[in-house]
């Protein structure tokens, strides 16, 4: 079992640092060729989620990523803001995105939610196990 | 690659081509750029995302809010994309209904509603 730990202060240009590091990891696991650039836009959307919840909230804790290759290839992802803020986000439908009074945030975070859902089979959002935040858990199959 | 902006004049367009990648990092300054061709009164706007090698969530929504702001003031906005990976996420979430998307610049300007085409 390899893992592969990362954490970052919560800002955008780190975001393009662990893209590449979780591709990276990814294709050293065995994730197939075709999935990475879905592995990529993944593990991108949920950090990018995970930064602007960091600085809404005014948080400097570092945001979390471990990538591990047990089995399957598993992406965490790891914020520490409050729960009530980060989960029950739901894809927007096509007459809302275009709507005057959706704001650019809430439009970003509703179409980022759609990417994720829309390219991880396997996704699971939930809470920490310990202390506050929320867990964005990613699994891809590999070849072995 | 880090993102790459260029405009150009195609009859009465603003052509803006778009290289590298567009994420939460670089998204602003794309957002900047739009800002200052709209205020400098283009009216018609063609975003060519062909050498655009990432697309996330912050770089559509500066697209979206493009769109908006060149609608509003009775303008056009348009964009140029035929790799499927990006056909793909525009797809995905449902951005491919709210935007003209065309295969190449010219389609996009003879295309437009706003009747300047070529």
């Amino acid at each position: 079992m390899a893992t592969v730990k990362l954490s970052f202060s919560p800002a955008p240009v780190h975001v393009r640092t662990a893209r590449l590091v979780g591709v990276a990891v990814a294709r050293r696991a065995g994730v197939r060729e075709d999935l990475l650039d879905e592995v990529r836009l993944a593990i991108g959307e949920a950090c990018t989620r995970a930064v602007a919840l960091h600085r809404q909230y005014g948080l400097a804790d570092p945001v979390y990523v471990e990538m591990s290759d047990s089995g399957a290839y598993t992406v965490r992802v790891v914020d520490r803001a409050p729960i009530e803020a980060s989960i029950g986000l739901a894809a927007l439908p096509p007459d809302e995105l275009a709507k005057e009074s959706l704001s650019e945030d809430a439009l970003t975070t509703g179409v980022g939610f759609a990417l994720l859902a829309g390219f991880v089979e396997d996704l699971q959002v939930r809470p920490v196990e310990e202390g506050v935040g929320t867990e964005v858990r990613m699994v891809w199959p590999v070849r072995r | 690659m880090e993102l790459s902006l260029a405009t150009r004049t195609v009859g009465e367009h603003t052509v803006l081509e778009v290289g590298g990648e567009v994420d939460v990092y670089t998204a602003p300054r794309l957002r900047e750029r739009l800002l200052e061709l709209i205020d400098g009164g283009a009216r018609r706007v063609v975003v060519d995302l062909g050498r655009v090698d990432f697309l996330d969530s912050t770089g559509l929504g500066v697209l979206v809010g493009a769109l908006k702001r060149l609608r509003s003031a009775g303008g056009s906005f348009a964009l140029v994309c035929d790799k499927e990976p990006l056909l793909k996420i525009f797809r995905i979430t449902a951005l491919d209904q709210v935007f003209p998307l065309h295969p190449t610049v010219d389609a996009a300007i003879s295309a437009d509603p706003t009747g300047a085409g070529a």
